[in-house]
């Protein structure tokens, strides 16, 4: 960690906001000040603290409903890190097994894997993700699942190339000439030499699945009501744009900042630990 | 050469027909079809007429047998909700998606070509760090809200665009510019990399040992070499574009395909959706194969091998 912040300012910029918004969405019941779903409608439409009519009761303001943007904005991190986090780590799971078995075994599986990716990257993902959301209604596992469709491909696509590059090498062929066992090969051998990209790609696809989780929540497919998500505050902010701007302003803001810590960090990690990969992500 | 291109076409031709099976198998997700097509408070004789009437009684591979052959004469059913033949109501609406993504597409460009090209050129300077910094942001802006902010800005403080329709060119600056702005800041990043990459070519050194103008090296050398792995790039993320343009296309009513997919999908009118998925899909497959074949045709390297 150390080696990567003297790197570059950036990445512990990146780090520092990575952590932020995880303590927000761990702390959440710690760190709002109201009921995040209570609504209070002697309170509605009241604008950030800063502002003349402004209150610290409710330092970023209220919605049309009197509930509190602050405190919804914290507990929306809780949705937002865990989906992403899940949906990439399923994501990851899937797509480096298919990756490392195309690699590795080549041949006929290496051929049917690789059309599945190329059939699942032909769809316009999030399209399929809102059909398939609607077909089995928006709970947070369907949520996960259907993310983690959108995010397999791409380690399928590096762990064969990595894969096929290691069987060739020597201390691969090596373990095989002693007679282990495949399974035991890849397990052992390969998939550590593999880390590295994986956790380099995985960083940087919780970004994307953030803006794409909150873009499916924006068009009302997210986890349902009453749990506050960012892209649902936003799509709700939209109707009141012009009376309270600040109801859409605040969880896009949140949105960008953390999708934007997430790429810093992710950039960073790739720089340590595998410049290689620049290419390909 | 030419069994490459065959190849390609062949593999085309088979996702093709595997994205037909998908497009088909998304009404079986639940497992009952009539059951998501049907209001929730259908009786059980409603859906009983509804399964005979659609076939959904029949063996699956019956049914996947009839929607395929049904799908090569352009027939993807009735649309439930507008009680007309799905393709057409699609097809009406391609025009406008096509406008915005491809406008969409060129934007990108253009900006993230003598982007990325300056960014290279002074690397580790000013320049290169605002290029960059300015790549970072579009990387990780969410499109939707940039979108609303520019309405919030242009449209309702300065009034100077148009939030919503399709017609003037006004109304396409805004949803463009928000559906081109992450790809924008992908193929700066992409043309900086292979802009510097390019630099340090032999045949580079070569132009400048002959005692050209930096700038005729850059602009007639180093630049259009590293413009090719571009091509595929923008083939690629054609997907990712469509898929911006339905979130997009929904916030500024932009009569586009996505609009009308987004409205099939919750109005649960799914022979629509079929068809939309289908020919979305179809389109992203096309498109990458004109790509490939293209990137024969401009790399020499492949073209001659």
């Amino acid at each position: 960690m150390r080696a990567l912040a003297g790197k570059s300012p950036l990445v512990t910029v990146g780090a520092v906001i990575v952590g932020l918004v995880c303590v927000a969405a761990l702390g959440a019941p710690l760190l709002a000040t109201s009921d995040p779903i209570d609504q209070d409608l002697t309170v509605v439409l009241k604008p950030p603290f800063w502002w003349d009519e402004g209150s610290l009761r409710h330092p970023l303001g209220t919605d049309h409903l009197g509930r509190d943007v602050y405190s919804r904005l914290v507990y929306g991190a809780q949705i937002s890190l865990t989906i992403s986090v899940l949906a990439a780590l399923l994501g990851a799971m899937v797509g480096v097994v298919a990756g490392l078995v195309a690699g590795y075994l080549g041949g006929r599986v290496d051929a049917i894997i690789m059309r599945v990716v190329d059939l699942n990257l032909a769809f316009p993902l999030i399209l399929l993700a809102l059909a398939v959301v609607a077909i089995l209604g928006p709970s947070l596992r369907n949520l996960v699942i259907v993310m983690s469709i959108t995010t397999w491909m791409i380690y399928a696509r590096v762990l064969r190339g990595l894969s096929l590059a290691l069987r060739e090498r020597e201390f691969v062929q090596a373990v095989r000439a002693l007679g282990a066992h495949d399974i035991r090969i890849v397990a052992r051998h390969v998939l550590p030499n593999v880390l590295p990209p994986i956790l380099v790609i995985w960083t940087l696809e919780v970004a994307r699945v953030i803006l794409m989780e909150s873009a499916l929540s924006f068009l009302g497919l997210g986890v349902p009501p009453p749990t506050p998500t960012w892209g649902r505050m936003l799509a709700e902010g939209r109707d009141y744009l012009t009376v309270a701007g600040w109801i859409a302003v605040f969880p896009g803001l949140a949105i960008l900042v953390t999708v934007l810590g997430i790429n810093l960090l992710g950039d960073g990690l790739r720089d340590l630990l595998d410049p290689r990969l620049r290419r390909q992500t | 050469m030419r069994r490459y291109i065959a190849t390609r076409i062949v593999t085309a031709v088979l996702v093709v027909f595997a994205v037909s099976v998908v497009s088909f198998l998304l009404t079986f997700l639940t497992g009952d079809p009539a059951e998501i097509m049907l209001p929730p408070g259908a009786t059980a004789v409603q859906i009983a007429q509804f399964r005979a009437e659609w076939g959904f009684d029949d063996p699956l591979t019956v049914q996947y047998w009839r929607f395929l052959r049904r799908a090569v004469q352009g027939d993807f059913g009735v649309s439930l909700r507008h009680g007309q033949s799905s393709l057409p109501l699609i097809a009406a609406r391609l025009p406008a998606t096509l406008q915005l993504t491809v406008t969409a597409m060129l934007l990108a460009i253009v900006l993230a070509v003598p982007l990325g090209v300056v960014a290279a050129t002074h690397r580790g300077r000013a320049m290169d760090l605002v290029a960059m910094g300015v790549a970072l942001l579009g990387q990780s802006v969410p499109n939707f809200w940039l979108a609303i902010m520019m309405i919030l800005l242009f449209a309702v403080s300065w009034g100077v665009l148009p939030t919503s329709g399709r017609g003037e060119w006004t109304h396409v600056v805004m949803p463009a510019t928000a559906i081109a702005i992450n790809l924008m800041a992908l193929l700066t990043r992409l043309v900086r990399t292979a802009v510097i990459e390019v630099l340090s070519e032999d045949y580079v050194r070569t132009a400048r040992g002959k005692g050209l103008r930096e700038l005729l090296v850059v602009m007639r050398h180093a630049v259009p070499n590293a413009l090719i792995p571009l091509v595929t790039v923008v083939g690629l993320q054609f997907g990712y574009i469509l898929g911006g343009a339905v979130v997009i296309e929904t916030i500024f009513t932009w009569p586009g395909v996505g609009l009308f997919t987004i409205q099939a999908i919750l109005n649960r009118d799914y022979p629509v959706v079929q068809a939309s998925v289908f020919i979305l899909a179809t389109a992203v497959v096309l498109i990458n194969l004109v790509v490939d074949l293209l990137y024969v045709w401009l790399d020499p390297r492949i073209r001659l091998a």
